[in-house]
């Protein structure tokens, strides 16, 4: 009788792996500078290229003549983005590139290209509604209500009028977006810096059919990624700097490596939609919200209209009386991408803000207030957020150092307290892997998926090694490569259950065929077999070595596959996530210092509690930047982005952070909930949380985030007047 | 890694220097002192125009890693794409190119230096150390591991080059003095966690020596 395993985690208490603290497997290849990635490519012959964009707001192509370019030195290909006539509609739109021997011979290409352009109307001010609407530049993006707000209005015993807002930013993957291109008999290879090597090779083929009627088969595509620079949500597609790359590539016989220059990533490689928001709120004695009155409006870039989603707002909770209503602005800005989470940082900056501001005006705090409200949240989540938001208070020491907004201290320094929740779904997405078990012991795994510094790669070992009871090394995983099996992108937090749930499977259906071959040898019943500790066993009794094991199998060993999702109990989804920030606020200069950021976050069961933990400290340290200095400065005069470099955008150094306090909550219910991915949570309650920790530290709401000095001061300033 | 020899090296300049993009980076008046020794009485000026007279690509023999790698290259031309796209020591990053991230650091001389802020005939006669020097089992490579000091990795062998000159130096550092001293690199995903458990350790077993 076949050995029959069934599909599920293992006792937690058992795991040997599983939930402990294991250091990435390509940590080495990333810290000694072995790692290579799609901007370190550089095949024999490589050409490199650069582009030409676009500097301005809005402009007509009046001319492009890309022939003197073709005569400098080392230029061996060019390429029109645009044609007369086309419309530029943001600054950094493409115009053209240019492929050479060196990359300053490219640059030279770039400088003499003639282009002229006819200036058209911008519009780039993504707060003024008002202008906007004068402008003609907005969409109604509907309204809808729920209970009845009025009534509700009309006995409460608080109520609040407030703004907020969130700016716009960009996603600053230090890899730049680009790609290094070859063909070889026909056969396009890329080392490409993405986030989705299994989706990438038909988005080539239909681009490179559609913009340039070059046909290939998928089948003749490869997309290789060992290593990305960053994505945060930006790095999905071939893009026409990549399309293009092919296509020059194609024509010249050469490789090409185009990646994007910074000030280009910046302006058109992605950027996170902003959020404004007129807030009613109210809440009775109890601080109980009774009902919530908005409309918000912002823009998502690209002349699209958009803004972030009418229908979860407001965030989290659902109160039973609630008016909201969304207009999106069509600006003259690069369009957006998915930003890490999308749109639940801006949701949370103007939702929670909102709610800090009720509890202030109740004279309560933040945590007894968002407390009172908790039967609003999803049911499922409600016992979590108790949990988490009484275990953040007590690390951060909330009941101690708490005060009411603008008690803060009566130097120039005022010091405050801000919370924030949040919540994410980070379901597995669609994936599937190839697992052998080799006749000398040693175990692969094969998808098509990418580590895009989450730790994939070891998190897969690690499932892997758990499950067939071998060390990690024994394990090879193989990557980052359109030819093995395909495996979902690397967006919502979806890749940990994506890639661990198809793992596991296949692997238990490994081990059961391994149990029947060690079954018969040995006259045991293949249902009593365990592999632990590198070995076989049957009850309490040593069977065999795994290697021994495997040498029975024979010259093709084992190989299994694994699919997923699946409604097994391995992965779940929504998890919930609590954050509390300390900062002090300089009101004679506006600038605002972390002390110290706690963030409590649930995950179902952790597979790498080490890499789980980075996830959750890189997500504060992302939050920190948006919330107090990085932002897109689009000029109203020109319509530029007039900071799309690393010296004007500003990110956060080593010794602007505070100190960080991450916990991850984990009793057994979480473990027993199976595998939920973590990526997202950990930046969304970041912007509301220490802009509401400034609002208690001054007493002043600083409306828009980021808290640059600037709006602080402003702030600080308009609330004396 | 590109033969310097092949006809993919340009061997002239048609279209003359761009004095901007020659002069790009801090390390641009450096340079033109560097040029105009030969011609003690040359302004800075007359260095520039001089320079443009040279533009053509010149041998120059760079010593990296303890070698010595003959290169024809254009003065205007950083080290930071000559290690690059030259010698294939990609471990350096082209991530600002304006001397602000960090992410291209080396040792020149010892010191850490962004390679994206001299150019490379600056470095002739110089000892330039990268990445690609250090052991496989560098106290600071092994560090950046246990800690988790890296995610998607980019920013890491600049950061791991300047902790490594840092804790060279600064033996029994502050926590103060940590976050300041390496102050100069930038990373994304939020490693700074991990980078500064890494480099307090380091200081403190070297502090305790």
């Amino acid at each position: 009788m076949a050995t029959e395993l069934k599909v599920a985690w293992g006792p937690r208490k058992d795991n040997v792996y599983l939930g402990k603290e294991i250091t990435r497997l390509d940590g080495i290849d990333k810290a000694s500078g072995a790692a290579k990635y799609a901007a370190d490519a550089n095949p024999k012959g490589c050409l490199f290229a650069k582009v030409l964009s676009f500097k301005g707001g809005a402009g007509k192509v009046k001319s492009l003549d890309l022939s003197e370019a073709l005569k400098v030195p080392g230029v061996k290909a060019v390429h029109a983005f645009v044609k007369e006539g086309d419309e530029l509609q943001w600054d950094g739109a493409l115009v053209a590139a240019v492929a050479a021997e060196r990359q300053e011979q490219a640059e030279d290409g770039v400088r003499a290209i003639k282009f002229t352009f006819d200036a058209m109307e911008h519009f780039v001010d993504e707060d003024d509604l008002k202008g906007a609407e004068a402008a003609k530049r907005t969409k109604d993006l509907g309204n809808n209500t729920k209970g009845d707000v009025e009534a509700a209005l009309k006995t409460a015993a608080v109520v609040h009028k407030g703004s907020y807002g969130i700016a716009t930013i960009s996603h600053m993957c230090l890899e730049t977006h680009g790609s290094c291109t070859r063909w070889e008999d026909g056969k396009l290879i890329v080392n490409h810096s993405t986030q989705n090597v299994s989706g990438t090779p038909a988005n080539f083929v239909s681009e490179l059919q559609k913009q340039h009627n070059i046909s290939v088969d998928a089948a003749d595509v490869t997309v290789l990624c060992q290593f990305v620079g960053g994505g945060f949500g930006s790095k999905f597609a071939a893009d026409d700097w990549g399309v293009a790359a092919a296509k020059m590539s194609k024509e010249t016989g050469r490789p090409v490596r185009l990646m994007l220059d910074r000030a280009t990533e910046l302006k058109i490689a992605g950027t996170r939609p902003s959020g404004f928001a007129d807030v009613t709120i109210a809440a009775d004695k109890d601080g109980k919200i009774v009902a919530w009155d908005s409309h918000h409006w912002g823009t998502n870039g690209g002349m699209k209209g958009g803004t972030i989603n009418l229908a979860q707002f407001p965030y989290v909770f659902d109160f039973d009386n609630r008016n909201r209503k969304a207009t999106g602005l069509m600006t003259n800005a690069g369009p957006d991408r998915a930003w890490r989470a999308p749109p639940h940082p801006q949701l949370c900056a103007l939702t929670d803000t909102a709610i800090d501001d009720i509890a202030a005006k109740l004279g309560k705090s933040a945590v007894d207030v968002f407390l009172a409200n908790i039967d609003k949240t999803p049911e499922k989540l409600q016992a979590t957020y108790v949990a988490e938001i009484k275990r953040a208070a007590e690390l951060i020491g909330w009941s101690k150092k708490w005060h009411p907004h603008g008690k803060g201290g009566d130097g120039d320094i005022k010091r405050g307290l801000g919370m924030a929740i949040h919540t994410w779904g980070g379901r597995a997405h669609a994936g599937t892997c190839t697992v052998r078990i080799n006749p000398d012991g040693s175990v692969e795994s094969l998808s098509g998926t990418q580590d895009i510094g989450t730790g994939t790669r070891t998190t897969i070992a690690m499932v892997l090694a758990e499950t067939f009871g071998i060390t990690l090394d024994a394990v090879k995983v193989r990557y980052g490569s359109s030819v093995y099996p395909r495996s979902g992108p690397s967006g919502g937090s979806t890749t940990i259950g994506g890639t661990s749930g198809p793992n596991r499977r296949a692997a238990i259906a490994a081990l059961g065929k391994l149990f029947d071959v060690v079954a018969e040898k040995h006259k045991v019943d293949g249902n009593s077999l365990k592999a632990k500790g590198g070995k076989i066993w049957s009850g309490d009794k040593e069977v065999c070595t795994w290697k021994a094991a495997c040498g029975l199998l024979g010259q093709m060993g084992i190989e299994t596959q694994g699919e997923g999702p699946k409604d097994d109990g391995l992965t779940s989804e929504q998890v919930g996530g609590v954050q509390m920030a300390d900062v002090s606020v300089d009101i004679k200069t506006g600038i605002v210092r972390m002390n110290q950021f706690v963030a409590v976050q649930d995950c179902g069961l952790i597979v790498d509690l080490l890499t789980a933990k980075s996830q959750v400290y890189g997500g504060l340290i992302m939050g920190i930047a948006y919330s107090l200095t990085e932002v897109q400065i689009l000029d109203n005069n020109t319509g530029r982005y007039i900071n799309a470099a690393l010296e004007n955008y500003k990110l956060p150094r080593l010794g602007d952070i505070g100190e960080l306090i991450v916990e991850m909550y984990q009793p057994d219910s979480e473990y027993e909930r199976g595998v939920i991915g973590l990526g997202e949570p950990p930046v969304i309650a970041c912007g509301a949380a220490i802009s509401n920790a400034v609002a208690n530290a001054t007493g002043v709401r600083v409306p828009t985030i980021p808290l640059t000095p600037k709006r602080v001061l402003d702030a600080l300033k308009a609330a004396k007047a | 890694m590109r033969d310097p020899r092949e006809e993919t090296i340009p061997q002239e300049n048609g279209s003359g220097v761009n004095r901007r993009d020659f002069l790009r980076g801090s390390g641009a008046a450096v340079a033109v002192t560097a040029l105009a020794t030969s011609d003690h009485g040359a302004t800075a000026q007359d260095a520039t125009k001089k320079n443009v007279a040279s533009a053509k690509a010149q041998d120059v023999t760079l010593r990296v890693n303890g070698k010595d790698h003959k290169l024809s290259l254009e003065p205007r031309v950083t080290l930071l794409d000559t290690l690059r796209d030259d010698l294939n020591l990609t471990g350096c990053k082209d991530v600002c190119d304006t001397t602000n991230c960090g992410a291209c650091t080396v040792l020149i001389d010892g010191k850490p230096t962004y390679a994206c802020s001299r150019l490379a005939i600056e470095c002739v006669g110089k000892k330039v150390t990268t990445i690609e020097s250090l052991a496989a089992n560098d106290p600071v490579v092994a560090g950046f591991v246990k800690h988790d000091a890296s995610q998607c990795g980019f920013c890491t062998p600049g950061f791991v080059m300047a902790t490594k000159a840092f804790c060279d130096k600064n033996p029994g550092a502050t926590l103060a003095q940590v976050r300041n001293g390496l102050g100069g690199n930038i990373c994304r995903c939020g490693t700074y966690v991990g980078i500064t458990a890494c480099a307090m350790e380091l200081v403190t077993k070297k502090g305790g020596k």
